[in-house]
């Protein structure tokens, strides 16, 4: 079976400056969604006492608010939990109370409800997790960069290195949007979309490297959508295995980890079509030619024997 | 082109592929919920003992599955929890203090793969169940005691050897700095303090008409101190939490100054909490020569005495009155004594205590002195069934020496029977001393049907991830697909066997992982596969075809792993508990689906096309000529 029987001759490049404006587009929706509306913040960086009880039938949420309001925790949020039985409830960071205290506290408020898992953070280590996931971001950032500037071309480096700030941000942008909660196992599935979307743009890279190298003609940018067009179908094929195998992990993987692979699916989507659009379009801006892709001396042999 | 891989990298891939099925497979057989009983001294554990748990089982009605009888202890399994928990609390009430009865999961691995040394996987937390803790402790705290510690017990060996000095402060908070009159004083304390505390560095200076002796704790010391305080009370936490009857716990370090507890089937934090937080504490008592022991073990005691008892269960009379706290203590640590025989050096700071206790040991020369530890051991019983917590102390002599001078703000316990009590004994005299504040800063009770229904739903997505891709490669690239699929297989079960090998604790996040290199895995084998029907499609022959194709998209597959590889290793190196579970499951898994997608897949082609005259491969391409 094919998908992609002969090469297939899509002019990529012609259509950058439409994904321009649709990046660009997206791009600012997405920051000053993230400035104005701001993340939902999960436990694990706000620290305070999270708690998820199921019922035996249906949860009818309103009485379960009414029910907290009556016992005092005014601040507390109710959220479904993966299924209609399920409820999680959170609390602020409160203080000269246990946690223990208060989950029995909250059960006693809650009729009918068994308590299946009760979570307390401390404020401090709020903190530390953000410091770290903030510089968790920065060296994977400053590290793939390396490593892309090492390998190939900074001019690629460059454009890659953009590639990978623009589909973050809009991971972020649609979390904010919706207000899904934003947690430190979603913050790990960010990260993971670094280096997966980057796998895409290595492979149109070293195809363009090795096109450059291998066809004396042509301009930068008929070798880029050669490039491109030659590493489509595999650049599909495993954007679309990948993707199918995260939408199980959010069909069936519960709750705990829906904003997890959700943050994979968007990542997936915006990855290949930032490595097909954002990454080459940017290389050729930034004027990337033969020159820069010539190989060394000793490559040249090394390329010969094959 | 040949395509073929010469015979011992065959075998050798043939014998990893076992090694690991191997390891594996114990992962398949599922855990007994088991119920182990162990002694808490010498309690010998034997055929009645089996007997008196059998027939109090019976009594309640509490089917198990079987008891066996290994080393030190008795395990009996039931076929569910409830059963295993109704029948801990019974054997709790009838075995007594004498025996600890403690939670456990039994594999029903065979033996002979026990033998080998395989093991299920560990199961985090959040697929089995339990308390989590995290637990802070005031490390800075501790250091600024013991700094500060120092600087009296400096004070007071230069007061003891007559030498005037002007004044004493500590300076950027981990020095200490001791100002003398004339350069004399500060020569002969520079010879004095070099001898005593070997643990800082002194440098002598002269600012105006000040003489100064600057002791510096190097980094290197504090981290020492750190290191030593973490080490210790992590030791107590362990000793603690096998009190609470929690067989598979976990302590760890999680950082330079947190600790976490992982507690598997547990649910009462309350109780919990209440043994971890327990502190504990050492006194200097004296013997009470002038009445015999065996008086006082038939009931005689003397007022203003009390029995006590050493580690090895040896009775012992003591005079009540403490001569000294472990507080005062601040420093330990093993050494050999002039005669060549195994010794603890002691250091005290406080000058008022140092007096007190060198007054009695004055008074004392030549008679025993004892050192008693306390520990507060909180153990749940069952009274008119409510189980309710109960704090007992557990006071025990660890030590028992004559007193031959009089003691002062250093002495040493000589004629130690070997390097390794003494050690021990340095160890509990620090443990004793340095009560570290710790504090709760992170608690997660799970419990066990959710962890089962994770299990459950790790399970199915991995189950539903891994068939879409198999079917598909199967359809979309012929025997090739299938060749991908048998790697991808065994990719899991590498991944599985390196988890179960390295006693990696495996969460929900790791199966997330897990799918997520599924995904991965089968990017290699896409990249190698377009890549020779792109050749095939050029007109190259089939056995070229293979070669070119693993060979150019080898570079590009290393090329785009690296990448993942890095951001996994900086979520490794930054991340804590469940990023960091996801992050090693990540690494692990690029590296073995970078192996089975080149070299296993490799092998399997070079198998069925290598070495042959091939008109045609089945990659799912019709070629048209």
């Amino acid at each position: 079976m094919e998908f992609f029987k002969i090469n297939t001759k899509i002019d990529f490049m012609r259509q950058r400056k439409w994904a321009a404006i649709f990046s660009i587009t997206l791009f600012i929706f997405s920051v000053s969604s993230i400035i104005i509306r701001g993340l939902n913040l999960g436990l694990d960086f706000t620290g305070g006492t999270q708690m998820q009880f199921s019922y035996e039938q249906s949860v009818n949420f309103q009485q379960v608010r009414d029910e907290l309001d009556k016992s005092g925790f005014n601040g507390a949020i109710v959220q479904a939990y993966g299924t209609s039985k399920d409820v999680m409830i959170k609390l602020k960071p409160q203080e000269q109370i246990s946690s223990k205290e208060l989950a029995k506290q909250v059960s006693d408020a809650l009729h009918g409800s068994k308590l299946q898992k009760t979570e307390f953070i401390g404020p401090e280590v709020g903190k530390t997790l953000v410091i770290n996931g903030l510089l968790a971001i920065v060296i994977s950032l400053l590290a793939t960069m390396a490593y892309i500037a090492i390998r190939f071309e900074y001019r690629f480096a460059l454009s890659a290195a953009i590639a990978l700030l623009h589909d973050p941000i809009l991971i972020l942008g649609v979390f904010s949007f919706f207000q899904i909660e934003f947690n430190l196992i979603t913050l790990a599935a960010l990260l993971t979309m670094l280096g997966y979307s980057l796998n895409d743009t290595i492979v149109v890279y070293d195809r363009v490297r090795e096109n450059f190298r291998k066809i004396r003609k042509g301009t930068a940018v008929e070798i880029l959508n050669l490039s491109v067009n030659q590493t489509l179908s595999r650049t599909i094929m495993t954007s679309g295995l990948t993707l199918s195998v995260v939408v199980a992990l959010f069909i069936f993987g519960g709750e705990m980890l829906n904003g997890f692979s959700l943050a994979l699916m968007i990542g997936i989507i915006i990855g290949t079509y930032s490595s097909i659009y954002v990454a080459g379009s940017l290389a050729i801006m930034m004027g990337l030619n033969r020159q820069h892709l010539l190989p060394s001396e000793k490559k040249l042999i090394d390329n010969a024997v094959l | 082109m040949q395509n073929k891989y010469p015979l011992w990298k065959n075998l050798l891939l043939i014998l990893v592929v076992l090694i690991s099925i191997i390891y594996a497979v114990p992962n398949l057989f599922h855990d007994d919920p088991a119920v182990q009983i162990s002694s808490k001294n010498e309690e010998t554990i034997d055929t009645t003992l089996i007997d008196i748990i059998k027939s109090s089982l019976k009594n309640l009605h509490l089917e198990y599955t079987s008891i066996d009888q290994e080393k030190n202890n008795i395990i009996i399994r039931f076929n569910n929890t409830d059963l295993q928990l109704q029948a801990k609390d019974t054997l709790n009430e009838t075995l007594g203090d004498k025996y600890i009865v403690a939670l456990n999961t039994v594999s029903r691995t065979p033996k002979w793969l026990q033998a080998l040394g395989a093991h299920p996987m560990r199961l985090g937390l959040d697929l089995r169940g339990g308390v989590h803790f995290l637990l802070a402790v005031d490390i800075n705290s501790i250091i600024k005691t013991h700094i500060n510690n120092d600087m009296h017990a400096m004070s007071d060996t230069l007061r003891n050897a007559n030498i005037r000095y002007t004044g004493a402060n500590i300076e950027r908070q981990t020095d200490i700095v001791m100002h003398f009159r004339d350069s004399e004083n500060a020569d002969k304390a520079n010879i004095e303090l070099n001898n005593k505390f070997h643990d800082y560095q002194l440098t002598q200076t002269k600012v105006n008409n000040d003489f100064i002796i600057r002791a510096t704790t190097n980094e290197e010391e504090l981290t020492k101190v750190n290191s030593y305080v973490i080490e210790q009370i992590m030791g107590t936490l362990r000793n603690r939490v096998n009190a609470l009857g929690v067989s598979e716990a976990l302590v760890q370090q999680q950082g330079r100054d947190r600790i976490s507890v992982d507690l598997p089937g547990m649910q009462d934090t309350t109780r919990a909490k209440d043994i971890i937080g327990k502190v504990a504490t050492l006194r200097f008592q004296l013997l009470d020569i002038n009445h015999d022991v065996e008086g006082a073990l038939a009931g005689d005691i003397p007022i203003g005495s009390k029995l006590y008892y050493t580690t090895e269960g040896r009775p012992a009379l003591l005079k009540e009155q403490i001569i000294l706290h472990g507080d005062s203590i601040t420093y330990a640590s093993a050494a050999v004594s002039p005669d060549g025989r195994p010794a603890v050096q002691v250091r005290l700071s406080g000058r008022d205590k140092i007096n007190q206790f060198n007054k009695v040991t004055s008074e004392n020369i030549g008679k025993p002195m004892a050192v008693v530890y306390i520990e507060t051991k909180s153990e749940p019983k069952t009274i008119n069934g409510q189980v309710t917590t109960v704090h007992h102390k557990h006071e025990k002599i660890i030590s028992i020496a004559t007193i031959q001078s009089a003691l002062g703000s250093e002495f040493e316990i000589t004629g130690l029977e070997s390097a390794k009590y003494a050690q021990n004994l340095a160890l509990l005299l620090r443990s004793g001393a340095l009560s570290a504040p710790i504090s709760f800063i992170e608690e997660l009770t799970i419990g066990p049907s959710l962890g089962a229904n994770n299990i459950h739903i790790g399970l199915m997505s991995i189950l539903f991830g891994f068939s879409f891709v198999v079917i598909f490669m199967a359809v979309y690239y012929r025997v090739f697909g299938l060749l991908a699929n048998i790697a991808l297989f065994l990719n899991l079960v590498f991944i599985v066997s390196i988890f179960s090998l390295l006693n990696v604790t495996m969460t929900l996040p790791s199966i997330a992982a897990m799918v997520l290199t599924v995904g991965l895995a089968v990017d290699a084998n896409v990249l190698i596969y377009e890549r020779i029907r792109e050749e095939l499609r050029n007109g190259i022959s089939p056995q070229a075809s293979i070669y070119i194709g693993y060979d150019r998209a080898f570079v590009t597959i290393v090329d785009s792993n690296v990448t993942t590889l890095l951001v996994a290793l900086v979520l490794f190196a930054l991340g804590s508990g469940v990023v960091k579970g996801f992050a090693v499951t990540l690494i692990v898994g690029l590296l073995t689906s970078m192996f089975t997608a080149t070299v296993i897949t490799r092998a399997l082609v070079n198998w069925i096309y290598g070495g042959k005259n091939v008109k045609k491969l089945s990659i799912g391409i019709k070629l048209s000529r």
